[in-house]
């Protein structure tokens, strides 16, 4: 990882002169810009959660809230059935996510061991699903004539291995000195043991960035719950919201103006509902950065 | 290194002998021995991907092979490999099936504008971003700019439609201006611009972080060099920076067209809508609905093996030409 070593050396060719300061000055004026343009919807998207509806229908809330109102958070929040749907995204997440952890660090472990016999077979597997799918239908009748339907499975299962996280743990271990196994084995340590208890206390940084990684894809999904669930009570909170914005779509283009009313009741709800759902992510997301970007940069160094 | 499996004896359970077949014909029975060796030697290791594999070839490969509904006629609720087979008829109903011609007209479209703006905007960010002295200030900009793309699908839609709605900001801005208010979401004409500055919105910042791992790898010496030859800055980025990231930049343009076909099925699914349907629609929309409301699942499956043909078509010839030209390839 020298990803950062370089950065912030003091280069020579980079004399201050004259040009020099102009483009820095609209280098910032351009990233400025960018920084607004990638908030502002955040902003306004919570402004609107604590408005009025009037005032939100009269086109005037923008980057702060009009005519404060908590009824819709409370309205969101008594709502049992969103409460349901938070609760069955977070266990989704838990199971999901272990199941991919377990699969993807064995798999990735024995593509990391150079001398094993057939090894290239073994990586051509999996590469080759990057490029090459079942498809939409094929894919659902499977899951369908395996009975997973409306059982948790049909979510957990179908996503368990992502190449790229496998190429990605593949080469963090093979990164890590040949020597310690070595020693291990002479230790009398078997496979197992080597990779119980000297690889994966070596490698908690890349577990870590992998439970991140997978985690927010399970926690993000919504169309395996809503291709594969039917009933409400097992919906995920995405498939809840993605119900509510369809919900208002379905009126918009049936397009009445009787039917504006409607539409515009389902602003603040829309808004809170993104709020409520978007929340723990952007909670946890300035502790969680770093790891997501080492990953990333870990697998685009070695790959 | 031979030492760890030999102290046990190696029993040997079907699933790990089927990497035997991959051997060559001729060279059979060596080969038979060794991997008899391997096999001895590294049990345990294989049976770590035991799992994985069963994995791989229930949930990628068994729906590869049911793709063969697409030449058969599938009975809802029949078996996943169709019930007899009717040769290229959905096929050739696919091919004489002018909405399929339309769909596959907005894929392209979709897909050449994705690319034209989600490939290079990341590299144009990433080497703004390289240029930024104050390190505090460049960390916050790569924070703000990498969140988008922790967030639902969903969300970002929902986003979408607040920002675009009549009385959202958008209309707002319009208004300000003096312009009537306009109802994106429901005219066709609009549906493109949505779809590809919310695909920029979402994923150029996440995309600058390979580019900015590879600019950090670029030797100082090289920059030296080329001020020492009179490169102004224009010049040591155009000779310097731009080829020290051009392996990354191919990787990704060919993994960038490998999607080309597969343009946000998702997020198009949440935006569209019948009245948008004339330049929103894409293949694997119109298979959806083929799919799931018209129950046609043979049909629909017809048309996602082509499409997903393709795909692998346009990946292979991607990586072909790019090794033969540059000599940078995926594999």
């Amino acid at each position: 990882m020298t990803v950062d070593a370089g950065r912030d050396r003091p280069r020579a060719h980079r004399r201050t002169s004259r040009g020099r300061r102009v483009f820095q000055a609209v280098n910032g004026v351009v990233l400025t810009v960018v920084v607004i343009v990638t908030l502002y919807p955040f902003v306004t998207i919570v402004a609107r959660s604590f408005s009025d509806e009037a005032e939100i229908i009269a086109g005037r809330v923008n980057l702060v809230p009009r005519g404060f109102d908590l009824g819709t958070y409370r309205l969101v929040m008594s709502d049992s059935l969103f409460w349901t749907n938070y609760r069955n995204t977070v266990v989704y997440t838990v199971v999901a996510t272990v199941i991919s952890i377990v699969l993807t660090t064995c798999y990735a472990y024995v593509l990391s061991k150079p001398r094993l016999r057939g090894r290239g077979v073994l990586v051509g597997v999996a590469v080759f699903t990057m490029f090459f799918s079942g498809g939409l239908i094929p894919n659902y009748v499977l899951i369908t004539s395996l009975g997973m339907k409306n059982t948790i499975w049909a979510v957990v299962l179908p996503n368990a291995i992502n190449v790229f996280n496998l190429l990605v743990m593949k080469a963090f271990f093979e990164s890590l000195p040949e020597e310690l196994e070595e020693a291990a084995a002479v230790d009398g340590l078997n496979t197992y043991g080597t990779l119980l208890r000297i690889v994966l206390p070596l490698s908690k940084a890349i577990i870590a960035t992998m439970v991140l990684f997978y985690a927010v894809s399970f926690w993000n999904s919504w169309f395996t719950a809503f291709l594969y669930l039917d009933q409400q009570e097992l919906f995920p909170v995405t498939v809840y919201l993605r119900n509510l914005i369809a919900g208002a779509t379905g009126a918009q283009s049936a397009g009445g103006v009787g039917e504006a009313d409607a539409l515009q009741a389902a602003a603040t709800l829309q808004s809170v509902t993104i709020v409520l759902t978007t929340l723990p992510i952007l909670l946890v997301y300035p502790f969680i950065q770093r790891y997501f970007v080492s990953g990333v940069m870990l697998g685009a160094v070695k790959g | 290194m031979s030492t760890p499996g030999t102290l046990r004896p190696p029993p040997s359970p079907p699933a790990r002998d089927l990497p035997t077949r991959t051997g060559p014909g001729p060279r059979r029975r060596t080969r038979r021995r060794t991997w008899r060796q391997a096999l001895r030697r590294d049990w345990q290791l294989y049976s770590l991907a035991v799992l994985p594999l069963l994995f791989f070839l229930v949930f990628r490969y068994l729906p590869m092979t049911g793709n063969v509904i697409a030449f058969r006629r599938f009975e809802p609720g029949g078996s996943i490999f169709g019930e007899r087979w009717v040769g290229l008829r959905y096929v050739r109903m696919f091919l004489t099936d002018p909405t399929f011609w339309d769909v596959f007209t907005n894929t392209l479209v979709l897909g050449a504008l994705t690319l034209l703006f989600c490939f290079p905007l990341p590299i144009v960010l990433a080497l703004l971003l390289n240029e930024v002295r104050v390190r505090r200030l460049r960390r916050f900009v790569q924070s703000v700019s990498y969140l988008p793309h922790f967030l639902s699908i969903v969300i970002v839609a929902a986003m979408v439609m607040q920002l675009l709605s009549v009385d959202g900001t958008v209309n707002q801005i319009v208004g300000a201006v003096g312009g009537d208010e306009v109802p994106f979401l429901q005219r066709p004409e609009w549906f493109r611009t949505i779809y590809v500055s919310s695909e920029v919105w979402q994923t150029v910042g996440w995309g600058t972080i390979l580019y900015l791992a590879a600019l950090t790898t670029i030797d100082d010496n090289l920059y030296e060099a080329a001020r020492i030859d009179g490169a102004n800055r224009w010049r040591q980025t155009w000779h310097v920076t731009l080829p020290g990231i051009r392996p990354t930049m191919i990787t990704l343009l060919i993994l960038n067209i490998g999607t080309f076909m597969a343009v946000g099925f998702e997020k198009i699914l949440l935006l569209y809508n019948p009245l948008t349907y004339p330049t929103a629609d894409v293949i694997s929309t119109y298979l959806y609905r083929m799919g799931f409301e018209s129950s046609n699942f043979s049909y629909a499956a017809a048309i996602g093996l082509f499409e997903a043909l393709i795909g692998l078509t346009l990946v292979l010839t991607a990586n072909t030409i790019s090794r033969r030209t540059v000599g940078t390839s995926l594999w």
